[in-house]
């Protein structure tokens, strides 16, 4: 068990999720970060999306990467990628059509992220399943951290809701409150999410990143 | 009297000094020091050839150009509200109105973006810099008469903070302010900014003025060309400035009037200004003759914002090009730009701002090019000799 949380494992994770984060440290899928973030519900259901392949697919290139020959090894990573990706693209489909609606293209495009291509070059082709695993959970939740932020800044700015429910009363719309009609736009999401880097460069300004 | 100014600023300046009891406040009272009095800090060593004018003088000078425009502005307010009401009304009775609808924009305007340079200035432990003195002025001659207050104030905000202090304050800006402050409203706040619902003030204020029924609307000229309709305003209309628009922007005199004080100090460039007129005449001239929009090319250099636009925010020194040549290419490019905006998208019945702000990515990369095309045709002369 100890081995299982050793001070390598927990920084794998831990350091995905603060100051290696692969959004504001790393700076990978901010394209998809801006595109679903116009709501909460999409943003975190891509979150979740993007967690389990990424989680999934280091854990299967680190337990064949001793046979992966490495001219092809991009390749093959790709084929593991795209298999999982459209496992959960078919998935989203039975449970959840309409998020998936929603979310249109951009579960198919979890293949172009480069948090996958990323983690799984630079952790799960070096190190053991179980790290790797940690790894991907780690970074999945670095970059749901930023997607639930910049969705729920957007949502409730933009719509005056949280999940679709009005969060904002109708007592302040009387008053001349009007939604901000940018945050709605992807200019604002990248705003917003330059806004959330500078204060996690902030917060880090410690640590070299 | 400045004698006096500068015996009570030496008086309490030891306050203001390290250790004093409102060194908090130091920025401030440098700011207002160097405002109103010559600064004591001179270069102290080499040879150096001053100017008597600095960027504050400058500053002052831009506001200066802009009273025209502020005064004219208060009237047509009141003007347009009368008119609308179909009530007679004196001149001195429109121009008080206007000038109290106009007068909380302008302390608001002053207050947030001021307060937000204070904050900046004390922060980073530098002087505060001038460059709001002149945008907190436009700030309300760019929008209509009923932006509300508290919008105008994020937009303020919003650019002030994005646009200005994280580039590096005054002097450092990609983007001219105001004009990224209206774009933030523009795109933001849709409803209050553009339509046919937002250009009259409607509104009674200390007895004075009309109150509109919510359901009045008027649209200004260029909005009922974008409509699809003709436009009955007069030709003398659009010169002078009684129409409906945006505060400053109608009339033509006023600003000619700030044209001149600015050509006259030597602030604006003249390069800039005439060729956003040509870009525009010449642009607005071919699609008239290719019968693409129903007003003639002067109607549209009249109409909208596109002579405020020309005068007061292309010419803006931070944002536009530098090199002689790059004034020409960039200031043409303005013009053209916004006739195109405003005859070919159906959404957008006035394009200056979205113009003018396009070109500020480009100014950069349109002197970088001069420089270019002047180092290699020298190189060129060198060789053949």
């Amino acid at each position: 068990m100890s081995k299982m949380f050793s001070k390598d494992n927990r920084e794998a994770f831990f350091n995905a999720l603060n100051f290696n984060n692969p959004i504001a440290a790393q700076v990978l899928g901010i394209c998809s970060a801006l595109a679903v973030t116009s709501q909460l519900k999409p943003a975190i259901v891509m979150s979740f999306c993007v967690t389990c392949i990424v989680a999934l697919s280091n854990v299967i290139i680190s337990l064949i990467r001793k046979t992966i020959p490495n001219r092809i090894r991009i390749i093959i990573q790709l084929v593991v990628v795209a298999a999982l990706v459209t496992i959960v693209s078919i998935l989203l489909k039975a449970v959840a059509y309409d998020v998936s609606v929603q979310l249109s293209v951009y579960v198919g495009l979890i293949i172009t992220n480069c948090i996958l291509m990323g983690r799984l070059e630079a952790f799960a082709m070096m190190n053991g399943p179980w790290s790797s695993f940690l790894d991907g959970i780690g970074n999945g939740l670095g970059y749901a951290a930023f997607l639930i932020s910049v969705g729920f800044v957007r949502e409730l700015f933009g719509s005056g809701c949280l999940f679709g429910v009005k969060i904002i009363p109708d007592c302040v719309y009387s008053w001349g409150y009007v939604d901000n009609g940018m945050m709605t736009m992807p200019a604002m999401a990248l705003i917003i999410l330059g806004c959330l880097i500078a204060l996690h460069r902030y917060l880090n300004k410690n640590k070299d990143i | 009297m400045s004698n006096i100014i500068k015996k009570y600023f030496d008086k309490i300046r030891p306050n203001f000094e390290e250790g004093g009891k409102l060194q908090s406040l130091h920025s401030v009272f440098e700011g207002m020091e160097t405002f109103l009095l010559i600064p004591n800090s001179t270069a102290s060593n080499g040879v150096s050839i001053h100017d008597s004018i600095d960027s504050k003088r400058i500053m002052s000078m831009v506001v200066i150009a802009l009273i025209p425009a502020l005064l004219f502005g208060m009237y047509n307010i009141g003007y347009q509200n009368y008119l609308a009401a179909g009530v007679e009304g004196s001149f001195i009775e429109m121009f008080a109105y206007g000038f109290l609808q106009l007068l909380p924009k302008i302390v608001v305007s002053y207050l947030v973006g001021l307060g937000i340079e204070f904050i900046f200035a004390q922060v980073k432990h530098e002087e505060i810099q001038e460059g709001y003195l002149v945008t907190g002025l436009m700030m309300p001659l760019i929008l209509p008469i009923n932006c509300p207050l508290w919008m105008m104030a994020i937009a303020i905000a919003f650019s002030v903070i994005l646009v200005k202090e994280l580039f590096g304050g005054t002097g450092m800006n990609i983007f001219n302010v105001a004009l990224a402050a209206r774009a933030f409203l523009f795109f933001s706040y849709p409803t209050k900014m553009s339509g046919d619902a937002v250009w009259i003030a409607n509104n009674q204020i200390f007895g004075l003025g009309n109150t509109l029924p919510d359901t009045y609307t008027q649209a200004t000229p260029l909005g009922v060309v974008g409509g699809g309709s003709d436009i009955t305003t007069s030709l003398q209309d659009m010169v002078v400035g009684l129409i409906p628009g945006s505060v400053g922007e109608t009339s033509v005199i006023a600003i000619a009037i700030g044209a001149v004080i600015l050509l006259w100090t030597g602030i604006a460039s003249w390069k800039t200004m005439l060729s956003v007129f040509v870009g525009g005449a010449l642009t607005a001239w071919a699609f008239s003759v290719l019968d693409m929009t129903p007003i003639t090319w002067y109607e549209h250099l009249f109409l909208g914002g596109f002579c405020f636009g020309a005068v007061f925010m292309a010419t803006d020194p931070v944002t536009s090009a530098r090199t002689e040549t790059g004034k020409y290419i960039y200031g043409f490019l303005i013009g053209f730009f916004a006739i195109l905006i405003r005859v070919l998208n159906p959404g957008y019945p006035e394009g200056m701002m979205l113009a003018i702000l396009l070109m500020n990515i480009f100014a950069a990369l349109i002197d970088y090019f001069v420089v270019d095309h002047n180092i290699s045709m020298r190189a060129k002369r060198t060789i053949k000799k």
